[in-house]
């Protein structure tokens, strides 16, 4: 891919988020499910709805934690930030999940297997207040 | 498996699980389901502070697939009413126990000990509450259980505060903070069961059936909750938009009904609230409308200069209605502290507004004194006392106080004023005084409610178009609506979403998860779950006879003018007569 091509999600202003998921349900559904058990963005309070909310996504770091410590290669890297993931050669060891300093790596219980943000944007067209963009990485 | 349900026996402190697809296939899921489930595990003639008293909570088949399918139902015995018990509360309730892997949880025994109960997915733990019980604020305990449970983001606490404890009858359960099952008592048989605290978490997905026609409806109900002018009401000022406009007509109840209309309506008014408090928006997990306003209150400390605490307080119109209007209340942030009292306390809104006007009319008629109100004197408008008789009411210092916390209707069977103790059925009354209609749907409501069947809806249509309706037209209307609504709540949708789930909606949604129902069907069962409920209501004890609405109503003129209680009586018999009972 393009170097300048590689997007990602980013938070334009969590203060404004009401909580109200769609972002999550957009995700799982993208793969033909209802639910929230495949979603790779949360949103969660920070202390209590009555403190606001938080909006965890991965950010596509430029040199990935999550990466740098998996043990089978299942992580690489991919141009521009951010990982791609082969869920072949991943054993649930969980390593990256430690490393990410966001939280964005989520976990499928029933396949013992991260679930890692595809890139997609999919979740950005169903925020009602705009506190998702899909834009290059490092803008 | 679509129809699972989770038992929770606290008694044993065992859980089990049972296959009831049948039950959900033929009855859709929440209310639908509920009110079966209800009456075949709850003894007949039960205490409803009994160990025996069961709590089923259903979610439905649309439940985390479509946007505002975001309620869960609760069916218990009420111990207000003494029949049944239901209310409804979003968060993330629903989508938890679906998440779970349950399309509906039955609580049932009791513990001797305080505890809550975490379901993570497919585990069940009994935890051990004795340090949570007598915390004074319920958004402390959220806060501790909070730190202690997995599942941040999806996962719903739903939990009593001190006036569930203390079996106060119209104690709430409160859910993501800003969210009750609040109406006819359930926080008092969480109480009774010394269940302090439930909560819900899990990582299922849901199967859809026809995937390509699930993401188109979704788009369909996505743009019209977002792009259409049906759901501006809710989303712009939220449903304290109508102060101003019942207030105009003269339909805003006001000290204790006295009058329907009030002259500091503009100070409590929503308008006057967005500009000057709003400080934050939140919506229920799935959906975009985001209806919970909440106001931030600045208060400075007393004792220490240049320290201040804000406090998010979350208002609805029912709220302003029942701890402002009717309390004779427009100091702002006054009326702002008794929401935020009521929140800490965990009792019910509209039955503690209520029961403090009538308190407050008693007390101006020299029916009780102060050796009955604990020295307090309660004056329409005066906050500061009603906010401690708020606190009060759930500690109940006085043999007057404990008669108080078992609801107006007894407590003026005991103390006198029934004349004017708003009551239906039992249940204090909701901020309706628009007409005729209304009324009618308090009395023949199944939970006695305002969101049963609107009457209010069709009284102002009346007005707009001045003119008297027949008794068959309203009987017609309110049970149209109520029966349409046992529909909404089986599936389970936000009453806020009614106007774009039309029941075509409701045929192409229920067919992307594999169920066919054609409208007319709909509408047949829709009318069967309604009069199930009322056949477990006459079970449990319930007598149409007793329905016996204060003179007030009557002596109060509405915005129709004034309400002829013959009237209300032929629609009321007619209404029963419709049901077959
Ligand atoms: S998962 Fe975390 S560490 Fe890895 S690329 Fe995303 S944000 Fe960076
Ligand atoms: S970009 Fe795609 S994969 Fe990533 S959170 Fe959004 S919908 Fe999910
Ligand atoms: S869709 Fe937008 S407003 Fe809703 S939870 Fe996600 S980020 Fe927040």
């Amino acid at each position: 891919m393009d170097y300048m091509c590689a997007k990602r999600v980013s938070i334009v202003d969590s203060e404004r988020c009401v909580g109200c998921q769609l972002c999550m349900f957009a995700c799982t559904r993208r793969l033909g499910y209802g639910g929230l058990g495949l979603s790779a963005i949360l949103v969660k309070s920070t202390g209590g709805i009555e403190r606001g909310l938080t909006v965890i996504v991965c950010r596509a770091c430029p040199s990935p934690p999550c990466q740098k410590v998996c043990p089978t290669g299942a992580l690489t890297a991919r141009e521009g930030g951010g990982v791609r993931l082969n869920p072949d050669k991943c054993i649930g060891c969980g390593h990256c999940r430690d490393a990410c300093p966001f939280g964005a790596i989520f976990w499928n219980y029933e396949l013992n297997k991260p679930i890692v943000c595809l890139y997609c944007g999919y979740c950005v067209n169903y925020c009602p207040y705009k506190i998702l963009a899909f834009e290059e990485v490092g803008k | 498996m679509y129809g699972k349900v989770l038992h929770i026996d606290l008694s044993r402190k065992r859980s089990w699980v049972d296959d009831e697809s049948e039950l959900f296939i033929n009855r859709i899921g929440g209310v639908g389901v509920g009110i079966k489930l209800l009456e075949e595990e709850l003894p007949k003639g039960v205490d409803p502070l009994d160990p025996e008293n069961v709590i089923v909570f259903t979610v439905g088949p649309l439940t985390g697939l479509y946007p505002m399918a975001s309620k869960t139902i609760a069916l218990f015995k009420s111990p207000l009413t003494g029949n049944l018990g239901e209310s409804h509360a979003g968060g993330r309730s629903a989508i938890a126990i679906k998440s779970a892997g349950y399309e509906a949880i039955v609580v049932k025994g009791a513990s001797e000990t305080p505890i809550y109960v975490a379901v993570h997915g497919e585990k069940v733990f009994f935890r051990d509450a004795s340090g949570l019980w007598g915390v004074g604020s319920s958004l402390t305990v959220g806060r501790v259980i909070r730190e202690r449970e997995p599942g941040a983001g999806i996962r719903s606490i739903m939990r009593i505060g001190v006036a569930g404890e203390k079996l106060v009858r119209y104690a709430c359960v409160t859910t993501e903070t800003y969210r009750h099952f609040g109406r006819l008592g359930l926080g008092a048989v969480f109480g009774s069961k010394k269940l302090k605290a439930l909560v819900v978490s899990g990582a299922g997905v849901i199967q859809v059936k026809d995937v390509k026609l699930y993401r188109t409806l979704y788009d369909e109900i996505f743009n019209a909750t977002t792009r259409t002018a049906i759901m501006r009401k809710y989303h712009d000022i939220g449903t304290s938009m109508n102060v101003s406009p019942l207030n105009e007509i003269g339909g805003l109840p006001t000290r204790n009904l006295k009058e329907a209309k009030f002259e500091g309506a503009e100070k409590i008014s929503g308008d006057f609230l967005a500009e000057n408090y709003l400080g934050r928006r939140v919506a229920c997990s799935h959906c975009p409308v985001a209806c919970i306003h909440l106001a931030a209150l600045r208060e400075p400390y007393e004792d220490e200069p240049y320290f201040y605490k804000t406090t998010m307080i979350s208002y609805d119109y029912e709220l302003i209605y029942a701890l402002g209007s009717l309390l004779g209340i427009s100091n702002t942030e006054g009326m702002l502290r008794l929401f935020h009292e009521v929140e800490v306390l965990g009792t019910d809104a509209i039955s503690t507004g209520v029961l403090l006007a009538w308190m407050t009319e008693v007390f101006e008629k020299g029916l009780i004194s102060e050796t009955e109100t604990a020295g307090l004197k309660p004056k329409w408008g005066d906050w500061k006392t009603y906010l401690k008789s708020m606190r009060f009411l759930v500690e109940q210092p006085t043999e007057f106080y404990r008669d108080l916390s078992m609801g107006v209707a007894y407590a003026s069977n005991k103390y006198g004023g029934s004349d004017y103790a708003l009551s239906f059925g039992g249940n204090e009354m909701p901020g309706y005084h628009t007409g005729p209609v209304a009324h009618i749907g308090f009395l023949t409501g199944a939970r006695h409610s305002h969101l049963d069947s609107a009457g209010y809806s069709l009284d102002q249509k009346l007005l707009k178009e001045d003119r008297k309706p027949s008794v068959e037209e309203v009987v017609d209307y309110l049970l149209e609506e109520e029966a349409w609504r046992q529909i909404l709540s089986s599936l389970v949708v936000c009453f806020f979403a009614r106007g774009i789930y039309s029941p075509t909606l409701v045929v192409d949604a229920l067919k992307s998860v594999g169920y066919e129902f054609s409208p007319t069907e709909l509408a047949k069962l829709g009318l069967d779950i309604l009069r199930d409920k009322n056949r477990f209501k006459l079970r449990e004890g319930f007598r149409i006879g007793d329905l016996k609405p204060a003179k007030r109503i009557y002596e109060t003129a509405s915005p129709l003018g004034c309400i002829d209680d013959e009237f209300i009586g032929k629609a009321v018999n007619l209404f029963y007569a419709r049901m077959g009972i």
